[in-house]
């Protein structure tokens, strides 16, 4: 593998976090979708790329699911949800941007730390692509802990499952099968949380879980 | 010989440097203006208000120490020998060898903490007004700018600003991402300190948005002139940071031919209009914020810092 190679890969990859980062700084909805759809984008950049070099072109279809699935068709879908909610101007965060941010460069700096270290023998695409990938699913889970508002959680769900995507992809050898069906199982989830959020407005007149925790009974 | 042609060289840069700063900002301002579809002051209007500031009287503040009479020259000779620091047409200066660009920093922060301190000390409110600003935003800038030096020097092994430009020459360089995340943060850092758009809006003297205009506000004269002079010497400075850090092309390394001298100054005027029309077109583009936003902008610079570090560290482990 040459050297300019693993530098796009690695350009990609790199610019996958940065976007997940730049999911953690924005706090208006509309921007935070924008901003997946392009996290997506470059997903799917990053698989073709591991296509081309790999010469696995079971992997073009990947991308390509990453390009109309989740670049496109998703952020639309989540655009008029929030249309429809009348909830696309709300602003709702548990922690500050600064705080989010910090903790999300520990984790980043966490995964890099765990995963050179595990993965000592793995050829070096691999090995940075899973360290990356652990920190886009890191600061997608961090994205679902900082936000109250449901829609907010489910951009960070979906980055976290494009993370997961990019793992798999620098793993050679996934059967298609085994993608296709992620893909889906994705998308039903996604239909599932889309009905969800409708009945939680319904329940309760807004899509803040903080709303739920105090329906329990339960004091933040 | 080589002394002599060396101090030349040297002598030639700070004189470009001087000369083309208040063009540059002439033109950012016409740049700024045909965007807006107005006309504009002309180019060499930063020129015709300079000479007339140094014709006017200084009208002095009957509290004022003589701090407040020295620090105009010293902001102005920090920024001028920080500035003279720089490559611009050619690396390897005679000065560029005796600092680097921790010392640059240092050099502007010093001015900085003078002009803070001439803010405080004629004790009008704008004036601490405008020094607990600028100290705030230096204390978030500067942090920044100290890991965006740190993953320069982990990239190209110095932090001697020719040392730098020869290896982004080379094609040692490759395809890196922590230089592109390095590149947005100090483009970040430097609009905070020049205080353009989103930070500070030079063009106005709104009280309750002014940073660096309400630490001035009690200059006149010739003293004004200084210090707005090295206002536009420090806007020079970071474009010609950014050109010579990430756009070396056409700077002259070795010997001193004369044309080889021309091309160099050509291309260093070109770099300068691009860097100026892009900086004007970003201002129109964009609002201005809040002053409690910009912990915000500044913690994001520096988080592109610290981020372009952990991916350098990654890159390198193979």
């Amino acid at each position: 593998m040459s050297r300019i190679d693993f530098d796009i890969a690695h350009l990609l990859a790199g610019t996958l976090l940065l976007i997940s980062f730049l999911e953690l700084y924005q706090d208006r909805l509309y921007a935070l979708l924008n901003v997946y759809a392009a996290h997506a984008l470059v997903l799917a950049a990053s698989v073709a790329w591991q296509a081309f070099i790999q010469d696995a072109p079971h992997l073009y279809i990947t991308a390509a699911i990453a390009l109309v699935f989740k670049a496109i068709i998703i952020p639309v879908a989540l655009h008029r949800i929030i249309v429809q909610l009348g909830i696309h101007r709300e602003i709702e965060k548990v922690v500050g941007v600064g705080p989010a941010m910090l903790a999300g460069m520990g984790l980043v700096a966490l995964s890099m730390v765990v995963m050179l270290r595990v993965t000592q023998d793995a050829d070096p695409p691999a090995r940075e692509d899973l360290a990356f990938a652990l920190a886009v699913v890191l600061l997608g889970l961090l994205m679902m802990v900082t936000r109250r508002n449901a829609v907010s959680q489910v951009v960070g769900f979906m980055s976290l499952e494009n993370g997961l995507v990019l793992a798999a992809t620098g793993a050679k050898g996934m059967p298609l099968v085994v993608e296709i069906s992620v893909a889906f199982s994705i998308l039903i989830a996604f239909i599932v949380i889309g009905i969800f959020l409708f009945r939680i407005r319904e329940r309760f007149d807004t899509v803040d879980v903080q709303a739920m925790d105090r329906f329990r009974g339960e004091r933040r | 010989m080589v002394l002599i042609r060396d101090l030349a060289i040297q002598s030639a840069q700070m004189l470009l440097v001087l000369l083309l700063a208040p063009l540059f900002t002439g033109f950012v301002r016409k740049a700024k203006a045909r965007l807006l579809r107005r006309q504009g002051p002309p180019l060499i209007q930063p020129y015709l208000d300079l000479a007339r500031l140094m014709r006017k009287d200084v009208v002095l503040a009957d509290n004022a120490s003589w701090l407040f009479r020295v620090i105009p020259y010293l902001v102005f000779a920090t920024t001028w020998v920080a500035a003279s620091l720089v490559p611009t047409f050619r690396t390897g200066l005679l000065f560029s060898w005796s600092a680097d660009l921790i010392a640059i920093i240092a050099l502007l922060g010093s001015a900085r903490f003078f002009l803070a301190l001439a803010g405080l000390d004629v004790g009008t409110s704008f004036g601490g007004i405008g020094s607990s600003r600028e100290v705030m935003i230096a204390s978030l800038a500067e942090p920044a700018m100290i890991v965006i030096v740190f993953t320069l020097a982990l990239i190209a092994g110095s932090t001697q600003l020719s040392t730098i430009a020869a290896f982004m020459t080379s094609s040692a360089v490759g395809l890196r991402v922590s230089l592109g995340l390095v590149l947005f943060a100090l483009i970040m850092v430097a609009i905070a300190e020049n205080g353009r758009i989103p930070i500070d809006n030079p063009a106005t003297h709104l009280e309750l948005t002014m940073v660096h205009e309400a630490m001035v506000l009690e200059y006149s004269g010739r003293h004004l002139a200084l210090i707005e002079l090295a206002a536009s010497l420090k806007l020079i400075l970071y474009v010609s940071l950014i050109a010579c850090l990430f756009a070396p092309w056409g700077i002259e390394t070795a010997g001193a031919q004369l044309p080889a001298l021309a091309v160099g100054v050509a291309a260093y005027v070109g770099k300068l209009a691009v860097g100026g029309f892009l900086l004007a077109l970003f201002e129109t583009s964009i609002a201005k914020m809040r002053v409690f936003r910009v912990p915000e902008f500044l913690g994001a610079a520096l988080m592109l810092g610290l981020l372009a570090t952990l991916l350098r560290f990654v890159s390198a482990s193979f």
